[in-house]
């Protein structure tokens, strides 16, 4: 089979879905002429045009609500953020308008949009430029959020949101675009809202998503050579979440720690802990625990960055202490 | 309007300051290549006019905000340089102790008011410290600078009107150097005269010629006296050139290397240096001094910087509240 990168996948679930539906356009800084700030819409213009796939101001508050608009009307759009830090300037569009409308007008109006882009950090960026947004968009009933963690789940997902009626967030990282992988040529398409069973394992129960879930891999290879055992899930989707998948391996493993980029309070895995605490009770074997992003701003200095993410470390320590191993 | 004398005083002031910062932007250039500077790093090469023109209109309290290419500006404002290489290298001697890295230097004791990455997002914080000079009947002016991409903001538009409205002391300044990124001024609207937008919300503004500080000190004067005497705020549209790549990965596909040659010959500090020799302020001797001690200092920089320690670890948990003990989330 042959073998991609992660932003070729990205290209190519857009343009496969644009060779369908001449209702979808691409718009964006830079997506067009530039091929996209991280190349992920590389080849696009030559193929579809300017009509299709449109270069935009640093506008994205006005760009976010032409395409909600033109949903309304019949499109369905793509919208690119350079990342996910520069959504905010557009979040009451994606918040009051995209998520709302179709409850508001009594299901009158689907909203069948994309808006994708990279989140959280990317290393020395600094505060506003490294932030895990998965928790605040999936907070909010309307919206689904999409976060692949390589390049096959990547296309799969992403021609699942562009088909989808509603509007979905679906998030990348800058350092996922080149993430190379076996994809295959032939149509596929992966369901929203079901979580990945990435890796069997017997003892510990590792729930993530995104690319931090590579913490996990790493991890796992060096507490298996401990003989711990760890199933590693990709929820691959954080609203809806796939809590079934979760909770059948914690009644299996009995031990749950969770891996994730964005801050702690109330983020996934805050979530996750409620569900599993209340369904699988009496299945678990130790509390659960978190590895997550500090409870601070990101800041820029190396020592700092070391500091507040998650690491493979860590995370191994989160795994011994609820396996109570040494 | 009190207009200043450009003495050769001040041609050889803006010679070594603009020399010292391209030399600056050059070093913080070698070093992200030798990654000792990380993340972005966007230079201010070609844009110095605006800089050296805009400080000469500046009185001592005025305050100074802008974007993200925005490490030679507080070095114009007084803060020692060492520190905001330092900065640069994510330093603990940084000035903001290697929290903040290339895109957010501040100095509260020089009005140099940062360095912000979210493109518009200085421009209401510029207007927010005019409100509050003019609340405390301070008498100082706040000079807010863009780029020509950022105009394209809510921010800016929500922000004009505001300050035209309430009548703020501030001086708007879009430094227009072609491009947001890959995207040219002609490519982000439908006309190219960026200080027109000013018309709409009835504030005086107007085109100013860049690569030239005395043209620069002339627009900005003008806007700074405005804005003091409490004529309110003024858009100026200052035409200039960045000669180097958005930040340091931009294969710059989007122009030719013919159009970036045309602008280094007018480069600012050329045009500053001509003048010098040609009216005798100083000999070529006397400029080589000068640019030997732009060396010196810039090595300077660097030493300090290599030298300083990286922040400890456990200063991740420090500035973030002014509560002291504040009790963080630590599993
Ligand atoms: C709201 C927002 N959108 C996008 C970006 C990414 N971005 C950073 S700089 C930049 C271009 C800005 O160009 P301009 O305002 O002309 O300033 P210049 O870089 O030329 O100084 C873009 C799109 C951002 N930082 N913030
Ligand atoms: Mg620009």
């Amino acid at each position: 089979m042959r073998t991609i990168q992660f932003r070729e996948a990205i290209a190519e679930a857009m343009s496969e879905e644009m060779r369908l539906d001449p209702n979808i356009f691409l718009c964006g800084e830079e997506v067009a002429e530039y091929n996209g700030a991280y190349k992920a819409s590389k080849g696009m213009l030559d193929e579809f045009g300017p009509k299709r796939v449109l270069d935009t101001p640093i506008s994205e508050l006005g760009f976010s609500g032409i395409s909600i608009g033109a949903a309304m009307n019949g499109l369905r759009p793509i919208v690119e953020f350079m990342t996910f830090n520069f959504s905010l300037v557009a979040i009451d569009q994606i918040i009051n308008n995209a998520a709302k409308m179709k409850q508001m007008s009594g299901g009158q109006f689907n909203i069948p949009i994309v808006f994708r882009g990279p989140t959280a950090s990317a290393g020395q960026l600094g505060a506003t430029h490294s932030q895990a947004f998965e928790s605040w968009f999936a907070n909010t009933p309307g919206l689904k959020v999409v976060i692949p963690s390589n390049p096959y789940d990547a296309k799969g997902l992403l021609k699942s949101a562009i088909r989808d009626n509603d509007p979905v967030i679906f998030m990348e990282s800058e350092q996922m675009y080149g993430d190379k992988m076996e994809v295959p040529e032939e149509e596929y398409l992966i369901p929203i809202g079901k979580a990945d069973v990435k890796r069997v394992g017997t003892d510990v129960t590792i729930v993530s998503f995104g690319k931090i879930i590579k913490v996990a891999y790493e991890a796992a290879d060096i507490l298996a050579e401990e003989g711990i055992s760890c199933e590693i899930i990709d929820l691959r989707t954080v609203r809806p979440i796939d809590y079934d998948t979760v909770i059948e391996s914690v009644k299996k493993t009995n031990r749950l720690v969770m891996l994730e980029e964005a801050w702690p309070l109330g983020n996934i895995s805050t979530e996750i802990t409620y569900m599993v605490q209340k369904r699988a009770f009496d299945y678990l074997d130790a509390p659960i625990i978190r590895v997550c992003s500090a409870d601070t701003p990101m800041a820029y200095a190396p020592t700092l960055v070391e500091e507040y993410l998650p690491n493979a470390q860590r995370l191994i320590e989160a795994i011994k202490s609820v396996s109570y191993a040494k | 309007m009190s207009v200043k004398k450009i003495t050769g005083e001040v041609y050889l002031k803006w010679y070594e300051d603009m020399l010292f910062w391209r030399k600056f932007e050059d070093k913080a250039a070698a070093l992200y290549i030798q990654q000792k500077i990380r993340g972005f790093l966007h230079l201010y090469n070609g844009q110095e006019a605006i800089l050296a023109g805009s400080l000469l209109a500046m009185n001592p309290g005025d305050k100074m905000i802008t974007a993200y290419r925005n490490h030679v500006q507080p070095i114009g404002m007084g803060v020692d340089p060492r520190r905001v290489m330092a900065e640069l290298m994510g330093k603990d001697t940084g000035t903001s102790h290697g929290k903040g890295g290339s895109m957010h230097i501040f100095s509260k004791e020089h009005h140099f008011y940062g360095g912000h990455g979210i493109v518009g997002g200085q421009i209401p914080l510029g207007a927010g410290l005019a409100f509050a000079d003019k609340y405390l009947e301070n008498p100082n002016v706040t000079l807010t600078y863009m780029g020509d991409g950022a105009v394209r903001q809510g921010a800016f538009h929500e922000t004009l009107n505001l300050a035209a409205m309430w009548q703020l002391p501030v001086v708007f300044i879009i430094e227009n150097n072609g491009y947001a990124m890959g995207t040219s001024v002609e490519r982000s609207a439908n006309h190219g005269d960026i200080w027109k937008l000013g018309l709409g919300y009835n504030i005086p503004c107007g085109p100013v010629e860049g690569m030239n500080p005395v043209n620069v000190y002339k627009g900005v004067q003008e806007a700074v006296d405005r804005a003091r005497s409490g004529g309110g705020p003024s858009l100026l549209e200052i035409k200039t050139y960045r000669y180097k790549g958005h930040s340091m990965s931009d294969a710059q596909h989007y122009r030719t290397k013919d159009e970036v040659a045309e602008y280094q010959k007018i480069d600012p500090i050329t045009q500053v240096k001509d003048v010098i020799l040609k009216k005798k302020y100083a000999s070529s001797a006397e400029l080589e001094e000068i640019d030997a001690r732009v060396k010196v200092k810039v090595n300077e920089c660097v030493e300090f910087g290599e030298e300083s320690p990286f922040p400890d670890a456990s200063s991740l948990y420090k500035h973030i509240y002014d509560q002291e003990n504040y009790p963080f989330i630590k599993e």
